[in-house]
């Protein structure tokens, strides 16, 4: 139907968008907003490709898309914050195994004023069982995210059914963390939020960290390389060696140095070769 | 050109079109033949310019057949031009305006800058030839119109009121032009409410009326004294009008 | 506000320092929607220009069609072009998702429906007024297509422009099928939402001007462009 100068056009249109694409090996890592947003990426990966020559492509999304990315095989790592999820997907199949890299930890943020006086609480449910009774706005990710998942989490042990107060005091952002956090920020509500995005963040307006430390907050990051036997286009190899450089000594020490306004974001806690 | 085989005569068999439920030509027959010049006179909303797109092929007869030389037309053939009441220029070049309706016809490239310039000389508008076309004046734009035809050498051109919205003088030049065509050899088909170019113009004239062909004489014996009482009104300038519409008188 | 303030401060210091990654980003901003656009016009004039011109049945539902696709969800068309490029999907194969050619195809799909509507009311106007005089010259449906669109180059480059606009601005489609890759699908629109989510608003809102500064300096090169042809012409 149509005419010849038409495809012609596609023909040339199509080379041009994959001209000067990088033909230099490359592997795609799915993983989330908190590593890509925090500056980890930007401190690791040079690393990385000056030991490896292997550069890395990512894809910065929460960690419930990261690991539908990954199962669909349109990725060759998963890094993600999310450890039942994470098994889950190695269980299925679709990982090869599933790796300690590192950990930081959730931070419950909120106006500097408080008015739930949930500040200086070592107990994450309790505050959070706090911030319900004063019926304070409180603003949720809302978007399957890793961090999501520990937030509702942490309410079930809190026992507070939040799905019936949606849209009242409790408020779903279904956004990323930035956006969330923005949101929070202009509306003076409380959030939780990771560490390293957190510490990276430049919008906090009156935020600030009121309630840390609670082993409930711990947030562990795993390293799953995508199981070729599900997706032989993965790249295994090069996909292995972004792995095993997480974990080595060199990886884990670039891991421990990096810093976000002079605070360490994450720990390594690779299990020791 | 002159080997080519005559698509005249045009003959109208009980032609009749409507649209809608309005009957707006009705059982017209008659016949054009080649080398006069007819012309179609008859009061506002008379059916000329339908009559004229009827015969050009650029509308089709709800009833009865238009026959060109005992072969039934649809489409406008290459043999056959029509300038419209108000001049349609392409958004280009008044030369590129006569090369596209010579591309059209597929004359051979190379014979068509001498077509332009001969067309373009006859209708005087030689030193406009690179001007757009659509910023010459209403006057010049119906010149442009009769030598893009004009450069088709057509065997039949239709003229839909080529002078309507113009002064005496360019009425005159474009008289003159029509004349020219005629001469060299093109059959003329042409409507007009002006008596004085019909006149002027006419070999044989076709009286229209609320769509019926009420007379077709001669033009001397026609502007000498109609049969027809209708066309003497006219002729006269006293066709009133509830004889134009359909109402009784009050 | 301040926030504008150091929003134009940032804006201009990207600009004055030449940032590499900006330009990187910009050039790669243009050349995927000016491919997009070139592409869409290749496939939207000829299709709104024949829904103009030729009655066929079903025309009107068509019409109806290209003119509710104008307003298509970039996120959605992402989404469609996502499942039809994952590996999961029927083109995986091709290796295409995450690469400036998926974000592409998304705004060829995007954009397609605005020109080609928009092109079927510039040349349906344009054949009220030349279909008698096409037809008696004797021009086949092919030719009079390739004259109306000629010669309504005008009207239509306000019709690819208008496309152009909505690819250079759009920035949910491109940001599912790029990913917003560093260096490799980074375009003007998925820098900005990057920013914003880093909660870096003064960045946010520099890129945002200079996108806005970009999209200017098109509009007015193909009007300059446009003036320059249409002097002396009549429309
Ligand atoms: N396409 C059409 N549909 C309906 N009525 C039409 C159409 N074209 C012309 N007419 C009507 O037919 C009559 C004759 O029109 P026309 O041939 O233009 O008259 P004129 O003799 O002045 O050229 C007018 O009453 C006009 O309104
Ligand atoms: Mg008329």
């Amino acid at each position: 139907m149509l005419p010849k100068p038409v495809w012609l056009g596609l023909c040339l249109a199509l080379v041009l968008s994959g001209a000067a694409q990088a033909d230099d090996p490359f592997i795609t890592v799915a993983s989330t907003t908190s590593t890509k947003n925090s500056g980890l990426f930007d401190h690791l990966l040079p690393r990385f490709e000056d030991a490896t020559g292997i550069a890395v492509r990512v894809l910065a999304v929460g960690t419930g898309q990261a690991i539908r990315l990954a199962r669909n095989g349109d990725a060759d790592v998963l890094l993600v914050h999310h450890k039942p999820s994470e098994q889950q997907f190695v269980a299925d199949g679709y990982g090869v195994a599933r790796l300690d890299v590192m950990y930081n930890d959730f931070v419950l943020v909120g106006p500097a004023d408080d008015p739930a006086r949930i500040g200086g609480m070592s107990d994450a449910p309790a505050a959070l069982a706090r911030l319900a009774a004063a019926a304070v706005p409180f603003l949720s990710r809302g978007d399957d995210s890793g961090t999501h998942k520990r937030e509702l989490a942490l309410w079930r042990a809190a026992g507070i059914e939040v799905g019936t107060v949606s849209g009242s005091w409790y408020r779903e952002a279904g956004a990323g963390m930035g956006a969330t956090l923005n949101t929070a920020a202009a509306m003076s509500a409380y959030a939780l939020a990771d560490r390293g995005t957190w510490l990276g963040f430049r919008n906090k307006a009156d935020l600030t960290i009121l309630v840390a430390g609670d082993q409930r907050l711990f947030n562990p990051y795993g390293v799953i390389l995508v199981n070729p036997a599900k997706h032989p286009h993965v790249k295994a190899a090069l996909g292995q060696r972004f792995v095993d450089w997480l974990v080595s000594p060199q990886g884990q020490a670039a891991i421990a140095e990096f810093r976000i306004n002079g605070e360490p974001a994450f720990t390594p806690n690779a299990a020791p070769p | 050109m002159t080997a080519e085989r005559s698509i005249l005569p045009l003959e109208l068999r009980q032609v009749g079109f409507s649209a809608g439920r309005k009957l707006l030509i009705k059982e017209l027959s008659c016949t054009f033949s080649a080398n006069s010049r007819s012309v179609i006179i008859g009061p506002n909303g008379a059916g000329k310019s339908l009559l004229l797109r009827l015969c050009h092929g650029l509308l089709a007869p709800s009833a009865g057949s238009i026959v060109w030389h005992g072969a039934a037309g649809r489409e406008p053939s290459f043999y056959q031009a029509m300038v419209f009441q108000r001049p349609v220029m392409l958004r280009r070049s008044v030369a590129a305006n006569i090369n596209f309706a010579l591309s059209l016809r597929r004359v051979p490239r190379g014979a068509r800058p001498a077509l332009i310039r001969d067309a373009l000389k006859r209708t005087g508008l030689s030193r406009f030839a690179r001007h757009q076309a659509r910023v010459l004046s209403i006057g010049e734009q119906q010149r442009l119109a009769l030598a893009r035809s004009w450069a088709l050498r057509p065997q039949v051109l239709f003229l839909d009121e080529p002078t309507a919205s113009l002064d005496p003088s360019a009425t005159h030049v474009i008289e003159e032009v029509i004349d020219a065509i005629h001469r060299a050899g093109t059959k003329v088909i042409m409507t007009t409410h002006d008596l004085g170019q019909a006149r002027r113009l006419a070999d044989e004239v076709l009286f229209l009326h609320r769509g019926r062909l009420l007379e077709m004489a001669p033009s001397e014996a026609f502007f000498a004294g109609p049969r027809n009482d209708l066309a003497q009104a006219f002729l006269r300038g006293e066709l009133l009008w509830w004889q134009r519409r359909e109402l009784t008188p009050p | 506000m301040t926030d504008f303030g150091s929003a134009l401060a940032a804006a201009f210091s990207l600009v004055i320092h030449l940032d590499r990654d900006l330009g990187e980003i910009v050039l790669l901003s243009l050349r995927v929607s000016v491919i997009a656009v070139f592409v869409a016009a290749l496939i939207g004039l000829p299709i709104g220009a024949a829904v103009a011109l030729f009655r066929f049945p079903g025309r009107t539902v068509v019409a109806v069609i290209l003119n509710a696709l104008m307003g298509l969800p970039p996120v959605v068309v992402g989404l469609i072009v996502y499942l039809l490029l994952s590996r999961a999907g029927p083109f995986g194969v091709l290796g295409l998702l995450f690469t400036p050619t998926a974000m592409v195809i998304a705004q060829i799909l995007l954009v397609t429906p605005i020109i080609a509507a928009l092109t079927r009311q510039v040349i349906e106007d344009l054949w009220v007024e030349y279909e008698e005089q096409l037809r008696s010259l004797g021009a086949k449906p092919r030719r009079a297509l390739a004259t109306l669109l000629w010669d309504g180059r005008f009207s239509l480059l306000t019709a690819v422009l208008a496309g152009f606009g909505r690819a250079s601005a759009e920035v949910g489609a491109v940001m599912i099928v790029g990913g917003n890759i560093d260096h490799v699908t980074r375009v003007m629109t998925t820098a900005i939402a990057l920013e914003v989510s880093k909660g870096d608003l003064a960045l946010a809102l520099g890129l945002g001007i200079i996108l806005v500064v970009l999209s200017i300096a098109v509009n007015g090169a193909a009007f300059v462009l446009k003036g320059t042809a249409e002097r002396g012409q009549a429309r």
